[in-house]
């Protein structure tokens, strides 16, 4: 049929835009900062080690960039395979508590134990992650979790280990120093070990994700239907729970808890490809690392001299959008 | 009568709850077989058995000679199809992506969308009257073009064997009887065995060829319905006192509930 085709057409140019899009953020977020940079300075900056721009662009914006490209990939590619799961638009890894639980982990190893690298939070981050994913399934109701009942189990888990964070951080100054900018989110710490550190997990996690689409969109039609057509259900579940472990433990670890853009970014780009998963998934992919660094480099603007974390600017705009999208259902 | 599905010995249970133990059921080829019995009589539950969605505590399920529980999922998708009693439209798809759902079984990682999935899709929805709705969202559709739709996707799957539960419950009758006509229809151009489950005696001895009557977990009565449906077994299958006559339009049994005692005749009183 031929609208199937145009329809397959205008989706495969819409994410070319999305890509070009990406490509264009990218470059502000390498040229904007505390030494404004031009396209030329930007590309000498990239390619020609002697020149003065080299040294900021390699240590700064470089992995700066690189880490929010990763992040918001992994936390668009996230939140898609979350409300795919919970069979709810709104979920969000850090609404069900997951970027929380990461926290949690991360917090406790720096203040009894005195991790101080992304290089040991990592595995703190992806054990805080995988126990309040099961706590919350739990909690939720087990097998007869609804999106309601996981939400309200997430909220709750939300707020307890937030107030552990926070207790932690108060009763140890030296974490509190470690973990001040990195409990907002920031990526503003990036350097190219934290994203050595974190690529391998988060590509995992798109692979493991994206893989899942076919078999998700089989479950999207209930279980009984999902078995009809060959797809077993506690599989799809199994890999989806790991790849979104996987994805916010990895992101949690290197910049802290950032939230909303897991939920809105799915969610928006929902009403661009529909519930189809082999679109939505890699349109998430694509566009919530333009949201999460044009929040940064707007925050760079925005804070100057000094900037304002891209935990704090994702907050601010994504809280009004999230309540408007509440409303309106 | 050959059969290519049916189970042996089944004991169906929810967790601790047995539904029906020792069951045994042959499904005749090119079928048109239909379930009946009251409400939590095991019907269902022998449904989503021959469909693979559970798994007998004892006994087995035989599809093409072999354990259906042995078989690889996707070799099973291909053969025998189910339209769920609960199936969920994923907020805002179109009638063909759903329909498009149904190809699941015949596409792979390294083998995407083919123009034989299109031609199949657009097939199944012209079988089911589907076409004109293509590009509109489920939600908006009303409950017999739905239904219509999901019969669409289970075709799409290309299964000879095709598993309904319940497909008219929350229909008017109107689309009650459009969505029975279609399966009729299905079982004699396509040649398809259809096993569906139903909770109206008139309908099933109207549509189906061949009749599997259950009552607590055991199969009553099986047979063709002009044979089988007779007062003495609704009464025993329902413990309904009735009349059978003759439908007029098909000659199939009708069933005429016994009116209760003071009531056979005079007005009826309004309120």
């Amino acid at each position: 049929m031929a609208p199937d085709r145009r329809r397959v057409g205008v989706r495969a140019a819409g994410l070319g835009a999305g890509l070009l899009l990406l490509v264009a953020v990218t470059v502000l977020s390498i040229a904007v900062g505390a030494k404004q940079l031009t396209l030329a300075e930007v590309w000498h900056g990239l390619v020609s080690p002697g020149s003065p721009e080299h040294a900021v662009v390699q240590q700064m914006r470089l992995p700066r960039t690189l880490l929010g490209l990763l992040a918001g990939a992994a936390l668009g590619t996230a939140g898609a395979l979350m409300q795919a799961l919970t069979r709810n638009p709104l979920a969000d890894p850090g609404l069900l508590g997951i970027n929380a639980g990461a926290s949690a982990a991360v917090a406790t190893a720096t203040a009894l134990l005195g991790v101080a690298t992304v290089r040991g939070w990592i595995w703190f981050a992806l054990l805080g992650a995988v126990v309040v994913t099961v706590a919350v399934h739990a909690v939720g109701g087990g097998r007869q979790a609804t999106p309601e009942r996981l939400a309200l189990a997430g909220a709750a888990l939300n707020a307890v280990l937030y107030s552990f964070v926070s207790a932690v951080m108060l009763l140890d100054a030296a974490s509190l120093d470690r973990l001040r900018f990195w409990t907002v989110g920031s990526l503003a710490t990036a350097d190219f070990t934290t994203v050595a550190t974190v690529a391998p997990f988060i590509l995992a996690g798109l692979l493991v994700g994206l893989a899942g689409a076919r078999p998700l969109n089989a479950l999207a039609l209930g279980d009984d239907a999902a078995r009809a057509l060959g797809a077993s259900p506690a599989l799809v579940r199994a890999g989806t729970v790991t790849a979104v472990t996987l994805l916010c433990g990895a992101a949690t670890a290197a910049c802290g808890p950032i939230v909303f853009v897991g939920l809105l970014v799915p969610h928006l780009v929902r009403a661009l490809t529909g519930p189809d998963l082999r679109w939505l998934l890699p349109y998430a992919a694509v566009l919530a690392p333009v949201l999460l660094l044009g929040a940064d480099v707007l925050g760079r603007v925005l804070g100057r001299p000094g900037e304002l974390q891209v935990g704090l600017v994702t907050a601010v705009l994504g809280g009004p959008l999230f309540l408007r999208l509440v409303a309106r259902r | 009568m050959t059969s290519r599905l049916g189970g042996v010995g089944m004991t169906l249970a929810y967790e601790r709850r047995v539904v029906a133990r020792d069951l045994t059921v042959a499904v005749p080829d090119r079928s048109f077989t239909v379930v009946i019995g009251p409400n939590a009589c095991g019907k269902s539950t022998l449904l989503r058995a021959l469909a693979r969605t559970l798994r007998p505590t004892a006994g087995t399920v035989l599809l093409d000679g072999r354990d259906i529980h042995t078989m690889r999922s996707r070799e099973v998708a291909r053969t025998l199809g189910l339209l769920p009693q609960s199936s969920v439209a994923p907020e805002g798809i179109t009638v063909a992506d759903l329909v498009a759902r149904g190809r699941y079984p015949h596409q792979g990682l390294l083998r995407q969308w083919s123009t034989e999935d299109e031609r199949v899709v657009a097939e199944s929805m012209a079988a089911t009257g589907v076409t004109e709705l293509a590009a509109r969202p489920v939600d908006e559709l009303s409950g017999g073009q739905r239904q219509r739709v999901w019969i669409a996707m289970a075709l799409a799957q290309q299964t000879s064997l095709l598993l309904l539960d319940e497909p008219t419950t929350y229909l008017d009758v109107a689309h009650q009887i459009e969505v029975l006509d279609l399966c009729a229809r299905l079982h004699e151009e396509q040649g398809r065995t259809l096993v569906a489950v139903l909770h109206d005696l008139h309908h099933a001895a109207r549509w189906a060829t061949h009749l599997i009557a259950m009552r607590d977990g055991r199969v009553v009565a099986q047979g063709d319905p002009r044979e089988v449906v007779t007062a003495a077994l609704v009464e025993e299958v329902f413990g309904l006192p009735c009349r059978i006559v003759e439908d007029p339009e098909t000659g199939t049994p009708l069933v005429v509930p016994r009116a209760r005692r003071g009531r056979q005749s005079g007005p009826v009183s309004a309120g």
